[in-house]
C-alpha cells in the first residue's frame, strides 16, 4: 500500500505526531559554496511504528535524523519530538531532553571498551543521576530481556558483533525513551543476524507510546517496515509500506 | 559519570601508564632537581651553621662570606670585645693550605682555628673524639667528608698529614655540614692555625660574638658596625650572605633551572602527546555520550577526573621517587644532610597542576568541539 505524502499538516502539527518536522531546511558551507543537504521537508512520524529512512548515500538521510533527534541545528524549519519545538529549548535543556527521551543506537555501536556489556548498558542512567549499582541491575535485566543477561559482565571485546549490537539496543532503551533512532543497525550483520535484530527491536523498541525510526539502505530488511521514508537529494519523494518500484 | 571517565583512563593500560609516567618523571626531575638545588646552594650557609654558639660575625667591611674573607689586623678583636653588649668574642681564622698524606697524596684542605680557650668555633657534635684533643701537640680535627675524602677505608684517628710542610695529627671527627665545594676541613686551635698557614701581616679572618641575654643579635650587629666600622652580620643574615654568593656567582641556579624547565617541558609533551591519543580514540564515545545527553559540563568534570586521577598517581609516585633517591643517597658526603624542604613538593604540585590543566584543556578542546551528530557520520 502506498501512501500519500504528510504534507496535509502544513503550518501546524499533529498532536499524535511522534515527531513533526515542518520546512526543515540544511546547509551545509564547503569554502565559499553552499550545499543545501534538506529541502524543506515536511513530516510527522507517528508512535507504534517502525519507519525508515532510507536513501542514496548523500540523499540527506543521516542529517535528517540528526535534526529529528536534536543533535544538529536544522537552518531553517521546525521539529516537535512529542510535542516540545527542540530547537526552542536552551543548549542544556536539549540535552537534558534528549538524554531523557531519546535512545540511539549507533551503526558502530560506540560501546565503551573498558567497561563491561551491562555498564555500557547503565550509561544513560547513570547520565540522568541514577546510583551505579542501580542502574547496572536496571542495564542487567534489559540485557536479559534481550537474551543475553549471561554476557552482563563482559568487556565490549569479547562480544560478538550481534552481541555488542544487543548492548547497544539495551543502552538505548534502558531509560525508557520515547523515541529511539537507528542508525544502520544491521550493516556490520549477516542477514540473519540483521533480520533477528530487527526482530527483536519491533519487539522491544515499538510501543504505542514510542516511535523508533530507522536510518538504513539495507534492502534485505525493508519488508520488516511498517513505514518507509525514501529520501532522494533532500527531499522525500516516497512514503509508504512498501519500497517503490525500481529501488 | 566520573567512574565512567575513570575506567575509560585505567582500560587503556597503554595510556594511562605512559600518562601516569610523563607525570611522575616531571614530578620527579622538578622535585629531585630542586631539591638537590636548594640543598647545595645551602652549603654556602655550612660555614655558618657549623658554628652554632655565635650570634654575630664580625668581618672586615669587603668579606662576603666565609669562604671569601680579607684578613682584619688582630686589634679587631679588642674593638669589638669593647662594644656593650657583647658577652664574648673569639677570634676565628678560616685559610686554605695544602696537606700531604702518609700515601703522598695530595689534597687542598680548608684550615679552621678556633679559640683556643673556649673552642668556639667547632662544630656541636664529634662523632670520634672529644673537642678537647686540640689541647695535645699538633691537633687537628677533621670533618666527617673529609674522612670519607682521604681515609675512605679507615679510621683518620692517628693519623700523620703534613699541613703546609708542618707536622698534624688527627685526634677527632667532627660531624659537620660539607662546605659548597665538600673541601677538607682541618680544625685546630687558633694559634696553631696561625702556624699551619703561611703568614700575612693580617691573620684574622672573623671575630665570633655572642650576645649578652636581653640584646638581640640585629642590635648588636648594628651596634658593632656603628662603633668598629667592621661589618657585622647576624648568624641568619650571613648564612643567607653564603647562599646569595653562589646564586650571584655561579651558573648553578641557571643550569639548575633549565634542568626544572626541561621537566616542566617533557612532562607537557608526554603528557599532551598521550592525553591526546587517549582523547582521539575515544572521540567516537565521547561523541556517544554526548548525543545520549551528556553534558559538557559532566565531559569536563570527566576529563578532571581522568586528569586528576593521572595526577595524584604521578605525583605520588615522584615525590616517593625523590625521597627514596635523598634516602639512598644519603650515606653519600655529597648528599650529607640533604632533605626534602616542603616548599618543593607544594611547587611539583603547581608545576604537575598546570602540565595537567594545560594538556588537560587542549585534549578537552577536541571534545568539547565534536559535534554530537558525528556519531552519526
Amino acid at each position: 500500500m502506498v501512501r500519500k505524502l504528510d504534507t496535509t499538516a502544513i503550518g501546524g502539527c499533529n498532536p499524535e505526531a511522534a515527531i513533526c518536522a515542518r520546512g526543515v531546511t540544511r546547509d551545509f558551507t564547503a569554502g565559499q559554496q553552499t550545499i543545501t543537504v534538506l529541502h524543506g521537508i515536511d513530516v510527522d512520524i507517528r508512535a507504534g511504528e517502525l519507519t525508515y529512512l532510507v536513501g542514496e548515500s548523500g540523499s540527506g538521510k543521516t542529517t535528517l535524523i540528526s535534526i529529528m533527534c536534536g543533535i544538529l541545528w536544522p537552518t531553517e524549519g521546525e521539529v516537535k519530538v512529542f510535542g516540545t519545538d527542540i530547537y526552542a529549548l536552551g543548549d542544556t535543556e536539549l540535552v537534558e531532553f534528549r538524554l531523557q527521551n531519546i535512545g540511539f543506537i549507533f551503526q558502530q555501536y560506540n560501546l565503551i571498551p573498558s567497561i563491561d556489556a551491562a555498564s555500557n548498558a547503565a550509561v544513560p542512567l547513570i547520565a540522568q543521576g541514577m546510583d551505579r549499582h542501580e542502574a547496572r541491575e536496571r542495564a542487567v535485566a534489559m540485557l536479559e530481556k534481550l537474551n543475553i543477561g549471561n554476557q552482563a559482565h563482559k568487556l565490549p571485546s569479547q562480544l560478538s558483533g550481534g552481541q555488542q549490537q544487543r548492548v547497544a539496543i539495551a543502552r538505548a532503551l534502558v531509560h525508557e525513551p520515547r523515541l529511539v533512532v537507528c542508525d544502520e543497525p544491521t550493516a556490520a550483520l549477516d542477514a540473519a543476524s540483521g533480520r533477528r535484530v530487527m526482530d527483536l527491536l519491533r519487539e522491544v523498541a515499538v510501543a504505542e507510546d514510542r516511535a523508533c525510526i530507522i536510518v538504513t539502505h539495507d534492502n534485505r530488511i525493508f519488508d520488516l517496515a511498517d513505514r518507509i521514508l525514501v529520501l532522494e537529494d533532500g527531499r522525500i519523494t516516497h512514503d509508504g509500506s512498501e519500497m517503490p518500484e525500481g529501488h | 559519570m566520573i567512574w565512567i571517565a575513570i575506567r575509560m583512563l585505567t582500560g587503556d593500560a597503554q595510556k594511562f601508564y605512559g600518562l601516569v609516567f610523563g607525570i611522575a618523571f616531571s614530578t620527579l626531575l622538578i622535585t629531585q632537581q630542586l631539591t638537590i638545588f636548594v640543598n647545595l646552594i645551602e652549603r654556602g650557609a655550612s660555614g655558618v651553621y657549623n658554628v652554632s654558639n655565635a650570634d654575630v660575625w664580625v668581618m672586615d667591611p669587603v668579606s662576603r662570606t666565609t669562604d671569601v674573607a680579607y684578613a682584619m689586623p688582630s686589634t679587631a678583636l679588642d674593638k669589638v670585645r669593647s662594644v656593650e653588649g657583647v658577652e664574648w668574642a673569639v677570634p676565628h681564622i678560616r685559610a686554605q693550605a695544602a696537606v700531604r698524606t702518609s700515601t703522598g697524596d695530595l689534597e687542598g684542605v680548608a684550615v679552621i682555628g678556633v679559640d683556643d680557650a673556649t673552642l668556639i668555633g667547632l662544630p656541636k657534635r664529634m662523632l670520634e673524639g672529644a673537642p678537647d684533643v686540640l689541647d695535645q701537640p699538633d691537633s687537628v680535627i677533621i670533618d666527617d667528608v673529609g674522612t670519607t675524602r682521604m681515609f675512605p677505608d679507615e679510621s683518620p684517628i692517628g693519623k700523620r698529614l703534613e699541613l703546609n710542610d708542618q707536622r698534624a695529627v688527627i685526634r677527632g671527627v667532627a660531624d659537620a655540614i660539607p662546605s659548597f665545594t665538600s673541601t677538607v676541613v682541618l680544625y685546630t686551635k687558633y694559634s696553631q692555625a696561625l702556624r699551619y698557614v703561611p703568614g700575612t701581616r693580617n691573620r684574622l679572618s672573623f671575630v665570633l660574638v655572642g650576645a649578652e641575654h636581653g640584646v638581640s643579635a640585629d642590635e648588636l650587629a648594628k651596634r658593632i658596625t656603628d662603633q668598629t666600622g667592621l661589618r657585622a652580620r647576624t648568624r641568619d643574615e650571613f648564612a643567607q650572605d653564603g647562599v646569595d654568593f653562589i646564586i650571584q656567582n655561579t651558573g648553578i641556579p641557571f643550569n639548575f633551572g633549565i634542568t626544572v624547565m626541561l621537566g616542566f617541558i617533557v612532562g607537557i609533551a608526554i603528557v599532551g602527546l598521550t592525553f591526546s591519543l587517549f582523547i582521539r580514540d575515544n572521540i567516537k564515545q565521547f561523541g556517544a555520550l554526548k548525543a545520549i545527553g551528556v553534558t559538557n559540563a559532566k565531559i569536563r568534570r570527566m576529563v578532571a577526573s581522568q586528569a586528576a586521577l593521572v595526577g595524584l598517581v604521578g605525583y605520588g609516585l615522584g615525590i616517593v621517587g625523590t625521597v627514596l633517591f635523598i634516602w639512598g643517597f644519603a650515606g653519600n658526603p655529597t648528599f650529607k644532610g640533604f632533605y626534602v624542604p616542603w616548599q618543593i613538593p607544594l611547587v611539583s604540585l603547581v608545576a604537575v597542576f598546570l602540565i595537567l590543566a594545560l594538556t588537560g584543556w587542549l585534549a578537552l578542546r577536541n571534545v568539547l568541539k565534536t559535534e554530537p551528530a558525528s556519531v552519526f557520520r
